[in-house]
């Protein structure tokens, strides 16, 4: 029997005198993926962009939990998006999504 | 808790407005001490403003001195010079002879590298088994890991992953510092770690490069600059009432 893979959750802060649409967030992180573990690596993350809130410029991935240092270090390594600079803060990460928004409100 | 210190935070001191930024930056990302580089030649006027700065902020300032010298010559009368004025002093290598003799100087803390030459980097064996016996720890900045692209950051992280078996093997301590000039390349200690994971450094390692390593050089540092510091090993530990 095939067991679920298991998943973590991410919950980044944007810093960015800018605001992004989501699918530039998303881009970024994959294209900083693949940068660093090439396309081998990110097809084993499992990379999702479950929220984003353009308002307080909070975002959560979803990735499997082997590929989580991965996901991180690519989290941690975006600078720009078009150009412009931006920095990612990982605050939280969880195992479900419940947990981490309780840790978020906390 | 653990407490996380950035040992390289570039801020320029003459710009107090981002200075303060840096600093303040650097504190909410969960950094308790702050190696800021001075010049050589700076006032002590000057030194107790960053230090009022920081601790406004909720930050330790530690004063560091970035050591550039071309030959042997140089870098002895630099250390003879700055080594009782400075809590961390760090020399950049930029030559084989400088490095070798760094290394060995045990009035040297950190023995720095520049991250972004390839042809700099002059970390082999020989060098670490003189740091590990003059106790000087290897200093890794992130900043360029962050600011390269392409084959630059290929050659870096190649780099990176050969010293940092070679330092682990010698066991001579490594410290993980930001090297930030901008407020937008400053990561937390965790998320340093996260990136240290590209050059084979664990978790815990990475960590330890960000807490207890430098803590351990500032706080051998600051007992030998105090006044109660007689010799290795030897301390007043109390003075006769006058």
């Amino acid at each position: 029997m095939i067991r679920h893979a298991k998943r973590r959750y991410l919950a980044f802060q944007i810093e960015s005198l800018e605001s992004f649409e989501k699918e530039e967030i998303r881009d970024a992180i994959w294209n900083s993926l693949i940068q660093l573990f090439g396309e081998h690596g990110a097809s084993q993350s499992g990379l999702f962009l479950v929220e984003y809130d353009k308002q307080r410029k909070q975002a959560i991935l979803r990735c499997s939990l082997k590929a989580l240092s991965m996901v991180h270090a690519s989290v941690a390594s975006v600078t720009k998006i078009e150009d412009k600079p931006v920095a990612f803060h990982v605050l939280r990460i969880s195992g479900t999504l419940r947990a981490l928004n309780k840790k978020l409100s906390a | 808790m653990t407490k996380f210190v950035d040992l390289h935070l570039c801020a320029p001191i003459k710009d107090i407005e981002k200075l303060k930024k840096m600093v303040t930056k650097s504190y909410q990302m969960g950094y308790r001490l702050a190696g800021i580089p001075l010049p050589t030649n700076v006032e002590l006027d000057k030194v107790e403003t960053l230090r009022k700065i920081c601790s406004n902020v909720g930050l330790d300032f530690v004063s560091r001195v970035d050591l550039n010298p071309r030959n042997i010559p140089e870098l002895l009368t630099n250390l003879r010079r700055v080594r009782r004025k400075f809590e961390v002093v760090a020399v950049l290598c930029t030559s084989k002879p400088v490095a070798r003799q760094a290394a060995k100087d045990r009035r040297v803390d950190v023995l720095s590298l520049d991250l972004g030459k390839v042809r700099y980097r002059f970390f082999d064996r020989a060098e670490a088994e003189l740091a590990a016996q003059s106790s000087c720890s290897l200093e890794i900045e992130m900043a360029p890991l962050l600011s390269l692209e392409g084959a630059p950051r290929i050659h870096l992280i190649s780099n990176l992953r050969r010293e940092v078996a070679i330092a682990s093997s010698f066991r001579v301590p490594i410290t993980v510092s930001s090297g930030a000039t901008d407020d937008f390349v400053l990561r937390s200690p965790y998320d340093y770690s996260a990136l240290a994971m590209l050059f084979d450094m664990t978790s815990s390692s990475a960590l330890a490069a960000l807490s207890s390593v430098p803590l351990r050089v500032v706080e051998r540092n600051r007992r030998k600059l105090s006044l109660d510091f007689v010799a290795p090993g030897l301390h007043v530990v109390r003075r006769k009432d006058p």
